[in-house]
């Protein structure tokens, strides 16, 4: 189910934890899953539970618990804008507005073309460097004036 | 160079670039540890030494460093565990990431000595996942480590075996609290547990576990390189040392800047470059978005150190300092802050994870105009009925700001609540309470 490459790093993740221990690498298990497939199915989860040796509905619980987890297909860029209090103050309310204008799009959803899903995220812990957004998950850019915006997306398009 | 301020000891000499273990060692980076090892020293008097320093806790709780090691049974057969918690997601804080990306080897060596104080046999330092390219980056860190042989086993020919790891979070704001964290380290939902027993007789896998905010840990080696003593000495009794904080919002250069504790308030917002703009200074949070907002008079005459913010009627908490100024709209910001603790809360406990969503409904209709004169009482009574009736402090945390938002800027909810408009004119800040907030409908709200 899932490629040698991801199984290979997943068991890199295991080795962390004591060898009773291996559920201690079901976040990162699924972190991987994630990064191969683009998001979690059933199907996918039940393939780390099986992984690990774990019962699938306690890797169902971690999957939904998270909220960086995918649950369901996103476009082919998911970008997640927080919008939390110390940012807003620091314009990225008008970042957010310049966003769904520019993809026409509102949060949670995903324009026509597959291309780009928009997020609101809470804290990531970049607050002075607001506004901040993360692409994928993986990738934060801080600073995000209009014009820095508008570059990503023309990157990303 | 980056400059955190004159006054910086963690964050001294770091440029951006000279993270890695050659440019650490070349400030005195594993000094501190080598000269632990190599003169043999006794726990028990390194973790006096801290006492002495008055290090208190960096994450929230500011509880002293030194207390919270002695806990810890050492004699107790078996494994033992130091966990540093870098989930940091409190809102208005970003000092973790910075010492991090900059300056890991302090946080990598501070867990290696906690370790040999505390005869822990692994450590695990659970990094937020939102910083994706940090925690590759520590990873990375962790490797030059071992390689050096500062990890691993027979730590420098000691005879010391310590071993420490990253895990990366993926999501959840209440894996900040340590017994939550310590259930996520398992491969669980992050969800707090009941204390007692606390993480020094019960903690991950069920054994003995000390955990410390990210920048307690970076201190140690300071510590342990120039004495207690010296540190407390930065600070104030009872407040040893330097503290980063983070300075956001209205000012003109939101940023980090490390201070020693007790420096005024009104430095420090110098330090950020004033109020952006010149405009004048509504309201400040100085612990991040869980702890009492204070108003700019009291603010203005505060120090900067855990017993003044606690006697001006806040906390220090992480060191988030959120700053808002005259065209803030103290109900938006509230709205904002709850839907937070809203959509954060774990669901564990009925108060908490009812409570919550209660509270921001009735601030979201307070803020679209559809409040009602009692709501405010309402306000009050859920805020009460949550505090201190939960498992965690995620209820105090969404309680506190409700609170003390209502405290000291009632007559802002009352005209709202008359007007269906805000009390304050022109262009008001935050631009709007919650993004996409609009899509709420307000009868859902009531």
């Amino acid at each position: 189910m899932l490629s040698a490459d991801s199984l290979r790093k997943i068991d890199g993740e295991i080795a962390k934890y004591p060898a009773d221990q291996k559920q201690s690498a079901v976040m990162s298990a699924l972190i991987i899953a994630q990064d191969e497939k683009g998001w979690l199915s059933n199907e996918t989860m039940d393939a780390v539970a099986q992984y690990l040796g774990m019962p699938p509905v306690a890797v169902y619980e971690v999957a939904t618990f998270y909220s960086m987890y995918n649950l369901q297909p996103t476009g082919k860029y998911k970008i997640t804008l927080c919008t939390c209090l110390p940012c807003g103050l620091q314009g990225s309310l008008a970042a957010a507005d310049h966003l769904r204008g520019k993809l026409g799009i509102d949060f949670n959803e995903t324009t026509a073309d597959g291309r780009f899903t928009l997020k609101e995220g809470e804290c990531m812990g970049a607050c002075a460097m607001a506004p901040v957004l993360l692409v994928n998950n993986k990738k934060m850019h801080d600073y995000m004036t209009n014009e820095k915006l508008d570059q990503l997306i023309k990157d990303l398009r | 160079m980056l400059d955190y301020g004159p006054d910086s000891i963690l964050m001294k000499g770091l440029d951006g670039r000279n993270w890695r273990l050659k440019d650490y060692e070349a400030r005195e980076g594993y000094a501190a540890l080598r000269k632990l090892l190599g003169e043999k020293v006794d726990p028990t008097a390194l973790v006096n030494d801290l006492k002495k320093s008055a290090l208190r806790g960096r994450g929230g709780a500011g509880f002293p460093t030194g207390l919270k090691w002695s806990f810890m049974p050492r004699q107790f057969p078996g494994a033992k565990y130091v966990v540093c918690n870098s989930d940091e997601g409190e809102p208005g804080t970003c000092k973790d990431r910075d010492l991090l990306r900059y300056n890991p080897h302090a946080v990598i060596e501070g867990m290696i000595i906690a370790g040999y104080a505390m005869s822990a046999t692994a450590g695990y330092n659970y990094i937020h996942g939102e910083i994706w390219e940090v925690y590759e980056q520590f990873e990375q860190a962790l490797a030059e480590a071992r390689a050096a042989g500062y990890l691993g086993q027979n730590i420098l020919g000691s005879g010391y075996n310590f071993e420490l790891y990253a895990h990366a979070g993926y999501g959840a704001y209440i894996c900040g609290e340590e017994t939550a964290l310590l259930d996520s380290l398992e491969g669980k939902k992050g969800q707090p547990r009941f204390k007692p027993p606390f993480p020094a007789s019960y903690g991950l896998y069920g054994k003995p576990t000390t955990i410390n905010n990210t920048e307690t840990f970076a201190a140690v080696p300071w510590i342990v390189r120039n004495s207690g003593d010296a540190f407390l000495a930065l600070g104030r009794p009872n407040n040893g040392g330097t503290k980063l904080f983070s300075v956001t919002g209205h000012v003109a250069r939101p940023g980090n800047y490390e201070v020693k504790l007790g420096t005024p308030f009104a430095r420090l917002l110098e330090m950020a470059g004033g109020m952006a703009g010149g405009r004048r200074l509504k309201a400040v949070i100085p612990g991040g978005s869980s702890m009492p907002v204070l108003p700019a008079d009291v603010m203005m005459r505060t120090d900067m150190d855990y017993d003044s913010i606690a006697k001006a009627g806040s906390m220090l908490g992480s060191g988030a300092v959120i700053v808002m100024d005259e065209r803030t709209c103290m109900v938006r910001a509230l709205e904002r802050l709850s839907y937070f603790y809203f959509e954060e809360s774990c669901g564990q406990c009925t108060p908490c994870r009812e409570g919550t969503g209660w509270l921001y409904r009735v601030v979201n209709r307070i803020e679209n105009g559809a409040g009602r004169m009692e709501d405010l009482a309402l306000l009050d009574n859920v805020a009460d009925n949550i505090a201190g009736r939960t498992i965690c402090a995620l209820g105090d945390a969404a309680a506190l700001p409700v609170k003390s938002f209502l405290k000291h800027f009632r007559n802002e909810f009352v005209h709202h609540i008359e007007h269906q408009h805000c009390l304050v004119t022109g262009e008001i800040e935050p631009r709007w309470g919650r993004a996409g907030a609009q899509m709420h409908k307000i009868a859902e709200a009531a």
